[in-house]
This record gives structure tokens, sequence and C-alpha cells, in this order.
């Protein structure tokens, strides 16, 4: 037996293989597939205090070894989560991670307020991918100054572990996650997927409705492998990584790269056991390898 | 129930030039799907196509599996590829189904849309009035079958190729005019947009109930990616986990 029991911050996951926010709905959808008693934790789809509609579509389209999201964050909101998807997830002795958004300062505050009183949410994760309205469409995750006014105002409003989701989409994600530690994130998630856009040629347009959209799957895999290095060198606080982890090698890459722990996103989408092949792999590649403790593992890496 | 499952590949021949049958076989057990309902198959072996594709069952038996496909964009040429013997991931059944008529009904297949409409024939045979239209004579396939299965069939073609000269819901207007009682029955139809909005205007002038199998780009099939939405009057609504089977009227056409 080999132990795979990890910390992020407060929180302590039985093992290392969590669930990557908008790629497990509200986890009932693959509770027909899999024993969610087996993960690490379940991050569930983004939420927000009010309903979401979403994008029009197309809001998906496949990409080489990859594909595109534009799904416009939709969501049943905080309350319908609380009252009508918390009680099914209660049930599972697998901590829950809610993840959620805003437009506006105001609303981050409000919705982390809101989900830190409901029964059942273990954790926080923020997606500080979405615009903020007010500071006229600056992206609060890749302005340092909006991201650290909304860090720091979420920082306050929740006593529960909260991990700052980062975008890719910046120049140096390191010092982003410089920023989330300096406000009091307890952990980073990196990362967010990448924008991409598909042109179909013929029509002269954009694939999807909203334009551009999400880059996941195996395509991003070595981008992600590499921000998790720089991020994990920059901070000290948990990183967790995710971006295209198909099997539990990727995984391995990313737990070695420093990760204390990894989320499996659009590989759900094509298997729905992978985050369970994943974890069994991540053990037997432990007991083949002589590594007693996960702990041993991350951050392994020697740099040539 | 829906099952995660390997099988493997009894036959994946050529019907004609652009349709392909796949036959697979798995020891699972009798899946039992309905008329409507859908199965995700891996299309391929490599992460490219990395997602796997939907399709409608065309025929079950006891552990086998059959799905009617045209070869047309890079996962269906790339399961085109795969050979008897060959296995694949599969994931399903999934979605729901046809609600299933109590007598005489009417049913509108446009290009592969008969491959979700087939089983329904097979499950009510000689009940359907069958309206099948297509591109031109090669893009129709299993016509001989429909007829065996139908009470009556009527075929067009844009090109006039094969049967009548012209869309298949002009055909459906025209017989629904020309045979009173049979505007009272119910209406089963799949097929790419322009015809189901068509046929919505037939179907909206005359007051009749239709049931309409959707398509839209998807991802995961078990209603967590939220990519395959389609708009109704409540909404939008996953065409994988609320449909692929909707009330006609209650989509925002």
């Amino acid at each position: 037996m080999v132990n795979l029991s990890v910390d992020i911050g407060r929180l302590t996951l039985k093992n290392p293989v969590m669930t990557a926010s908008g790629t497990f709905g509200y986890g009932e959808e693959y509770s027909e597939f899999l024993d969610l008693n087996r993960l690490g934790a379940v991050v569930v789809k983004g939420l927000s205090p009010t309903p979401r509609q979403g994008n029009p579509v197309p809001r998906v389209v496949e990409t080489p070894s990859g594909m595109l999201n534009a799904i416009g964050l939709q969501n049943i909101g905080i309350k319908a989560f609380v009252k009508e998807k918390l009680p099914f997830l209660r049930r599972f002795d697998t901590p829950v991670i809610a993840n959620f958004f805003g437009d506006s300062v105001e609303e981050y505050v409000a919705a982390a307020g809101e989900l830190s009183a409901a029964e059942g949410v273990a954790a926080l994760e923020m997606n500080i991918s979405c615009p903020n309205k007010q500071a006229g469409w600056i992206v609060f995750g890749t302005d340092p100054c909006a991201m650290k006014e909304v860090v720091s105002a979420v920082r306050k409003a929740t006593t529960l572990p909260l991990i700052v989701k980062l975008s890719p989409n910046v120049t140096n994600i390191g010092f982003m996650g410089k920023v989330a530690e300096e406000c009091g994130a307890d952990a980073v998630s990196v990362m967010n997927t990448i924008t991409g856009m598909v042109i179909d040629v013929k029509k002269r347009r954009p694939v999807l409705a909203n334009n551009t959209g999400g880059l996941s799957g195996p395509a991003i895999r070595p981008v992600a492998v590499r921000m998790v290095w720089e991020v994990c060198r920059a901070v000290s606080i948990p990183v967790i990584g995710m971006g295209g982890i198909m099997t539990a090698g990727d995984a391995l890459e990313f737990l070695i790269a420093g990760a204390r722990a990894v989320a499996v996103g659009t590989a759900n989408f094509v298997n729905p056991c992978a985050t369970v092949e994943i974890l069994e792999g991540i053990a037997r590649f432990m007991e083949e390898e002589g590594i007693s403790d996960i702990n041993k593992l991350i951050g392994s890496l020697t740099v040539n | 129930m829906s099952k995660y499952f390997t099988a493997e590949i009894t036959g994946n021949r050529f019907l004609n030039k652009y349709f392909k049958l796949l036959g697979l076989r798995s020891d699972e057990g009798p899946m039992l799907p309905e008329p409507g309902q859908f199965y995700m198959l891996q299309a391929g072996n490599t992460c490219d196509p990395l997602l796997k594709r939907p399709f409608s069952i065309f025929k079950q038996e006891e552990n086998s599996l059959q799905f009617l496909y045209r070869v047309r964009g890079k996962g269906t040429r790339s399961l085109a590829l795969m050979k008897e013997g060959d296995t694949l991931q599969v994931l399903g059944p999934l979605g729901n189904s046809y609600p299933l008529p109590e007598g005489d009904f009417i049913a509108v297949a446009g290009g592969i849309g008969l491959a979700s409409l087939l089983p329904l024939l097979a499950r009510c045979p000689a009940k359907a009035h069958f309206f099948y239209g297509a591109r031109n004579r090669d893009e129709l396939v299993m016509a001989v079958e429909a007829e065996l299965l139908a009470k009556d069939m009527v075929i067009a073609t844009d090109d006039g190729s094969a049967g009548r000269n012209g869309l298949i819901t002009g055909a459906l207007s025209d017989y629904l005019s020309s045979h009173p009682g049979t505007s009272a029955l119910p209406v089963y139809a799949c097929g790419p947009a322009p015809m189901l909005k068509a046929l919505h205007r037939v179907i909206a002038e005359k007051g009749m109930r239709c049931y309409v199998s959707l398509e839209e780009h998807m991802a995961c099939g078990v209603g967590a990616c939220l990519g395959c939405v389609v708009k109704t009057t409540s909404g939008y609504k996953r065409v994988c986990k609320e449909g692929p089977v909707f009330d006609m009227e209650d989509i925002v056409w």
C-alpha cells in the first residue's frame, strides 16, 4: 500500500486526483460510471449568485488533440446548487470544491459568502477568467490590480480554503500566482483554458457562436506542465495542476513538476472513468518505482 | 442505465458510396436501447480525433449493436477505417427516446436522419406513413428496408433522381391535404436543420403534434459539458440529456 494522501492548505485529500470544473457537471452526471468516493475531490461546474443562460451554439468544436469551448458559464445559480445538487454530493466521502465567479467584485464576494454558509462545501475555487464589467471588461485574471482587488475581497468573505484558478493568457503566470498568494489564497489552480479560435473557411466565420473559446485537452498539456513548474517556483502555497491530463503518466508529469494535486478535465468527456484509471495508474507507478509516499514524488523534478 | 464498455467490431462495411453499417459485439449483456437513443463511439485509436461521436442506435440484438452512419467529417472518416476485430470504447445508451405511438403515425427522415427513425418503424411495423428525403438517389440508403417496415412510403430528392422532385416537406404537405384525417396523426422527425424548420411550418399550420430528434456539437454525451444545448421556450436544454427527442413546439425555431 502506498500513501496517496495530500494536503491542500487545511484541506486533506485522500488522493491527489480531482475533477476540473466544468467537465464533471455537479458530480451526479458521472456517478453512474464511477464511485465518487474514490476521488480526491469533486470540483463542480462554476457557480454564480444568479443562474446564467450561457452562450448560443455552437459552443464546442473539436481541434487537433483538443477542443474549444465557449459555454458561457451556464449554471443553475448558487441557491439551486445548494438545494438540489449539494445533498447528493454530501452522501459521498469526498470533499466538494465549489468553483464560483461573478461579474463584479460584489458578486464574487456574495458568491463566496453564500457558498461558505452551505453545508458540505469543503473549499472554494475562484474562476477569475471573467471580465469585470464595472472596470470596462478588464479580465480579473489577467490584470494584476483587478486580481488583487477581487481576491483580497473574497479572502475577507470566507474562512474556507480558497483556491484561485489562474489564467494562462498572461505573460508571467508565476507573478500572477504570487499576487494570489499575497492576497491570501490558500492554493492556486494552474491552469484555465487557453483562448483560441477556429474558422470555417467556406463561411469566413468563426465556428463558435462566441467567436473565441477556451482550448483544452492534450494539445495544451506541455504548456500547462511548464506553467505549473513556473508557478511552483514562484509561490510557497500548494499548486493544483491541470491541462490536458488523459493518463496517469500525464498526471505524474504535473506532480513531479511540483503540483500537490491534479485535476482531470476534458478526459472525462472522452472516458467517463478517466479519473479512477489515472488514480490507479499513479498508485501502480509508485509501487513499481518503490515510492511509498506520494509527497516524496511531488516536486521531485531535477532540472537540466 | 448506461454503461461504458469495450466492444469488438464485427463488421464495418459500405452499403453504398456514402453510408456504412457498423456492427459491434460486447459481453456487457443486453443493453436494450429504445428507439431514438444514442451511443457515444470512439472514432480512432489516437488523441485525434479526441472526442467520441454520437450515433443513433440503428439495430440491437442480445449482445450486438448496429450503427448506420454517413462518412462525412473527421470522426466518421476515422471510424470508417476501423476493421473487423478492432475494439472500441462505447458509452450508452444515452438520452431519451421517441414516445411510442399508439396507432398509425407519420415519420419524416432527411438524409442520415433515417438511422434514428428506422428503429421506431421496426418497433411499430406497418404503422408509419414514411416520408424519406435526400439530396439525390445516391444519398438514399436502406429505402427497401424502410418500405418493408412502413405502411406506405414517399421518397423525395432535391434533384428528382429518385421519387418526387423537391423537398420532402412539400411532399408531406401535399399528402396531408389529399389524405383527410392524417393531420390528426403524431409526427416523428429527424433530419437536417433546414428540413426541420420547413417541417415546423407545416406542423404549426396544421396544428399537429411532432416529436423531433435533434443534433448538436457534443462533447461528453452525459449532460456534463453543456456543449450541446438547444434553445427551448423554457431556456437552453441539453440535447444529450433532456433530448435528443423534443416536442417540436417547445423548440425555438
